[in-house]
């Protein structure tokens, strides 16, 4: 047995060593410098983040390589989203710098936290087997359970980890039964395996749909869709500004990554059972997504609710993909390319919103209430404007990038059909609107309350004002992303 | 009946008589008691698949270490046993129903096709088999990747749970003894030389 | 051996394994529990000596009879039930710390051959028999419903569980040098090796090259019995007797037995893992038990001279002690064994 092993081919994990042996690494760095040299920490985590991105555009060569045992896969698809997902921490961590410094939340660990939960993604995203779905997953969650309570001191920040952690063990426990039935159906763990075997119809039908149901579940917590939402707006709230920042944007790159894993590649022999719950729960999310935005008056809470909309938004894509059965690989390609499309322009959109809230706030003052907000072109028309373009954006008004994330979406489920599932998605986000304007009034109508200028780093002005007029002008060339997300689709189906 | 049934049944019996008495014990140490006396009874099912590595870890793992961790928890804790109780037939349906379900969908995995019990190789290993060292050469061959991965989960959890514990408490008002006793005479009085002041309004 | 022992197998038929098997325990046990209650003795005598007394000396011929004397009081003596206790729970303690104290024996060999069961999993048995010892101590503290006992099981399980973890890793090495988990097979490996070839046996026994992990193991060992200097948990000036403060009579016996029957445990272990076993040191000299027998005697009065010597450590002491000294020198230690093993120097081929 020992004699005929091969020793796996490692380097399409590289830039995954690259991330795990730093962490190791920063750990260890922590102990030598002193409370003035802390900066060093983040700018290692920075670096090692720009090293691995480095690494995943090395040795992207478009191939489809499998690793270790089966168990990974390096695919372009993989290599695209790490890549964004590299690129939304670094922008996480410098918007969150001073916001950290001024909490006293800058401490070694909640760099290696983020790039452990920075693995946890790229294992999620590379998974070839139901074992690295799971222990990227749990890499993942353990580490952001830790980050969203890491200020100690506050009891809304320790509750909010509390209820994260005993919802998300649970959301775990669901996806983890749900494997094993999968498992139990197949007697396979690879992905590949288990598409295999329900393409051949081999598996009992009845236990196959039984896992089923558990995967979408716990599939379903991690992207916090209704009815699996729960958490969602208490963790937002309750978790520092920074925590909120990061749980908001790169997470979701990673839980496309294996909604695409486990149901597109290992279950698409079912597709038309998952597309149906997804149906069911996209539409209840954007629902209720966007009517309870308009009763939130704290912004972090409100994003949260807009967030449950948006990964309702994007499900509509997903099960947009194979219509009355028959599998066209042009319809397909483009509902999925579409969801992919709107998870990176939500990505985008969430990272400068966000910034925007961490702008605002000094310290012993988080700018988290709508109040915080008015009057702000006063205080500085620049970034009033750059709040405007997201909320614009957010909100799906033309031509911004989110006008076109939800324009591709509701294309692809008008070609799959479901006319009317369109129109009730336009007529929610037309309600929706409402609450994202609301943020513009305030800041242009209504008098400021608090009048001093804005403090903050010049890189973090500098990065926020890219990013907005990203948002802004990938809206006016959507094919650029557009075309990118379908080649990385195309590449890796 | 050859003497290993025997041993089976008395193991599957204690086994789940223990493991029921977990859930009605009303004293919340004596359920951890019983859970512990559950699991020296799976490890005892363990030796009998002559699985002897999996049956040791059980005991050296969660015997010995995690359930003790979990007694001293529990003793520490003043738990009303009938408050936690209060809601119990209330919910009955609702779990025995989740019960049911998970039983029948485990019991079409355990009869179907690849873990049925005619469908699972026959266990009869020589005496020199060591499981142990299959489960290494698996372990460090083609799962490499997962236990790698799986030993950054624990380092993760360790990482968090010593970030989220060890801080220092603004409400202490403990004293370092070291530092108290390294105080200078320099550190707490300051000598000030100034001018003579002449009283005002004479 | 086999044919003074046919007629008697012919004669108990079905039955004759469980009969020997049942004999043999009762071999082992009954001399383990004279080894106990002359150890008792022994320390009493050697602690005297040391602090220029003259220890026991009044029961029979230089004080000889003194533990059957103790015996035969604790025996007659009525074993109190504290009105708040968990009665059931109370008996189990002692019988929960005994039991595994006796258990352990059963895989270790006592010379070439002379084990009771010859088991591949060897070292895995012992570990996970001898971490069931912390329940006893658990279960008395609580069971007792009082203050003292329960302070004593709190220290018990964190104290026996930090150094369960240094004892293991440092086992780990013994393992990888040895590669085997079978007791035998460990003192057989320990037989080979240049030195051996040239006599010197004792050389190269595994205490030489492993030396920071038998100076670990044999300190875990003092600690994970709860003896002097580690013995916060009975600490007589601070909780009392710990977990033992309700105890009287032959329940508090028990206790005391475990505790002596462990300290042999650990001794045995020592000699088995890292001072060869009943190998000879010289090769001249014939291998048989009464090496093991000396090996375990000098390992025993190791512990008597410490407890003698050195005072009591403070509760906070231990525990830096167990996780930050002797736990990263033996993740250290592994991995230089583990290169050792990997480069032309290995040792053991």
């Amino acid at each position: 047995m020992l004699n005929n092993f091969v020793l796996p081919d490692t380097l399409p994990a590289a830039s995954e060593m690259i991330v795990c042996s730093m962490a190791l690494l920063i750990i260890l760095v922590d102990l030598f410098v002193s409370r003035s040299q802390r900066w060093m920490v983040s700018l290692l985590t920075i670096l090692t983040l720009l090293g691995a991105a480095l690494m995943t555009l090395v040795t992207a060569d478009g191939q489809t390589t499998l690793s270790f045992g089966n168990m990974f896969v390096d695919d372009l698809l993989a290599d695209f989203l790490k890549f964004l997902t590299y690129f939304a921490v670094i922008m996480m961590l410098i918007y969150s710098r001073s916001y950290l410094a001024e909490r006293g939340l800058d401490k070694a660990e909640f760099y290696v936290l983020v790039l452990f939960a920075t693995l946890g993604m790229m294992v999620m995203i590379s998974a070839a087997n139901f074992v690295t779905v799971y222990l990227g997953l749990e890499l993942l969650s353990l580490s952001m359970y830790a980050l969203v309570a890491i200020d100690r001191d506050s009891v809304r920040s320790t509750e909010a980890g509390m209820k994260y952690f005993v919802l998300g063990s649970m959301a775990s426990g669901l996806l983890l039964y749900g494997l094993s039935m999968l498992y139990g159906a197949t007697g396979t763990l690879e992905i590949g395996g288990v598409a295999q075997a329900v393409n051949q119809s081999e598996a009992p039908a009845n236990l196959l749909v039984f896992g089923l149901v558990f995967t979408v579940a716990g599939i379903a917590f991690k992207l916090g869709v209704v009815p699996f939402h729960m958490w969602i707006p208490d963790v937002y709230h309750g978790a520092p500004t920074a925590v909120t920042m990061f749980l908001g944007s790169a997470p979701k790159l990673a839980a496309f990554a294996i909604t695409m894993r486990l149901l597109v590649y290992g279950l698409f022999g079912l597709a038309m059972e998952w597309q149906q719950m997804l149906l069911i729960m996209a539409l209840l999310s954007i629902g209720l997504g966007n009517l309870a935005a308009i009763a939130q008056t704290n912004i972090k809470r409100m994003l949260a609710y807009s967030a449950i909309s948006h990964m309702g938004f994007m499900l509509l894509g997903l099960t947009a993909g194979v219509v009355g059965g028959q599998v066209d690989p042009f319809t397909a390609v483009n509902a999925y390319s579409s969801a992919l499309y709107y998870v990176v322009a939500y990505v985008l959109m969430t990272l400068g919103t966000f910034a925007m809230i961490m702008l605002l706030s000094r310290s012993g003052h988080e700018a988290e209430l709508l109040e915080d907000f008015k009057g702000l072109n006063k205080r500085s028309p620049w970034f009033a404007g750059m709040m405007l373009i997201m909320m614009f954006s957010m909100a799906g008004i033309p031509f911004f990038i989110g006008f076109f994330a939800k324009f591709s979406v509701l294309l692809a489920t008008i070609k799959a059909g479901y006319t009317w599932v369109a129109v009730v998605a336009v007529i929610f986000s037309l309600i929706g609107a409402f609450y994202y304007l609301r943020v513009v009034k305030l800041m242009y109508f209504d008098a400021p309350v608090d009048t001093g200028p804005l403090r903050s780093d010049i890189d973090m002005r500098i990065l926020l004002s890219i990013n907005g007029l990203a948002v802004a002008f990938l809206g006016m060339f959507p094919d650029t992303v557009m075309s990118l997300s379908t080649t990385a689709l195309v590449r890796s189906l | 009946m050859e003497f290993k049934t025997v041993l089976f049944y008395i193991f599957a019996t204690v086994l789940i008589v223990a493991a029921l008495r977990v859930i009605s014990a009303r004293n919340p140490v004596h359920a951890v008691l019983f859970l512990v006396l559950a699991f020296i009874n799976a490890a005892g099912l363990w030796v009998l698949l002559q699985a002897e590595f999996l049956a040791m870890i059980l005991i050296i793992v969660y015997v010995g270490a995690v359930m003790v961790l979990f007694l001293f928890v529990v003793m520490m804790l003043d738990i009303n046993i009938e408050r936690v109780r209060e809601g119990f037939w209330r919910y009955l349906p609702l779990g025995a129903g989740i019960g049911i379900l998970l039983a029948a969908e485990m019991t079409i995995v355990l009869t179907g096709r690849y873990f049925g019990l005619e469908n699972l190789p026959n266990h009869s290993f020589p005496a020199d088999y060591s499981n142990t060292k299959e489960l290494a050469r698996a372990l460090f061959t083609e799962y490499y990747f997962p236990f790698e991965l799986a030993s950054m989960v624990l380092l993760v959890a360790v990482i968090a749970a010593v970030t989220l514990t060890m801080r220092s408490r603004r409400d202490t008002k403990a004293v370092d003894p070291a530092t108290q006793i390294s105080v200078k005479r320099a550190d707490r009085i300051r000598l000030v030389r100034m001018a003579a002041e002449k009283e005002q309004g004479e | 051996m086999d044919q003074i022992l046919a007629p008697v197998q012919a004669l108990l038929g079905p039955l004759f394994p469980l009969v020997w098997t049942l004999l043999k325990i009762v071999l082992i046990i009954a001399p383990l529990m004279l080894c106990v209650a002359y150890l008792t003795f022994w320390e009493r005598k050697i602690i005297g000596w040391m602090q220029v007394r003259i220890g026991p000396n009044r029961v029979g011929p230089w004080g000889l009879l003194q533990p059957i004397a103790d015996g035969v009081k604790l025996f007659l003596k009525e074993i109190m039930f504290p009105a708040a206790a968990d009665k059931k729970l109370f008996v189990l303690a002692p019988i929960m710390s005994i039991a595994p104290a006796l258990a352990a024996w059963a895989v270790v060999p006592f010379s070439d051959g002379w084990v009771l069961s010859n088991i591949d999993a060897g070292v895995l048995y012992l570990l996970a028999v001898t971490s069931f010892g912390v329940y006893g101590v658990i279960i008395a503290g609580w069971a007792s419903n009082s203050k003292y006992p329960f302070l004593g099981a709190m220290r018990a399980s964190a104290q026996m569980i930090s150094y369960e973890i240094a004892m293991g890793l440092a086992l780990i090495t013994v393992l990888m040098v040895s590669s085997s988990l079978n007791l035998s097979d460990i003192v057989r490996a320990q037989d080979q090796g240049r030195f051996a070839a040239m006599g010197l046996n004792f050389l190269s026994w595994n205490w030489l090259p492993l030396f920071p992990m038998f100076a670990i193991y044999l300190i875990s060992g003092v600690a994970e019995t709860n003896r002097a200097p580690f013995d916060v948990v009975e600490g007589e000036s601070e909780i009392v007797a710990g977990h033992m403060v309700e105890y009287s009579g032959m329940a508090f016996a028990m206790f005391f037995l475990a505790e002596y029957a462990n300290m042999i445990l650990v001794a045995a272990m020592v000699s088995t893992f890292f001072l060869g076993g009943w190998l000879s040191p010289i090769g001249f000299l014939p291998d048989g038990f009464y090496w093991l027998a000396t090996k375990m005697a000098a390992v025993l009065f190791f512990f008597l001279w410490i407890r003698a010597t050195f005072p009591r450590f403070r509760y906070d002491q231990i525990m830096r002690l167990g996780w930050k000294v002797f736990i990263p020198i033996t993740l250290v230690w592994i991995l230089v064994v583990g290169v050792w093993m990997m480069t032309p120097l290995s040792i053991w081929k």
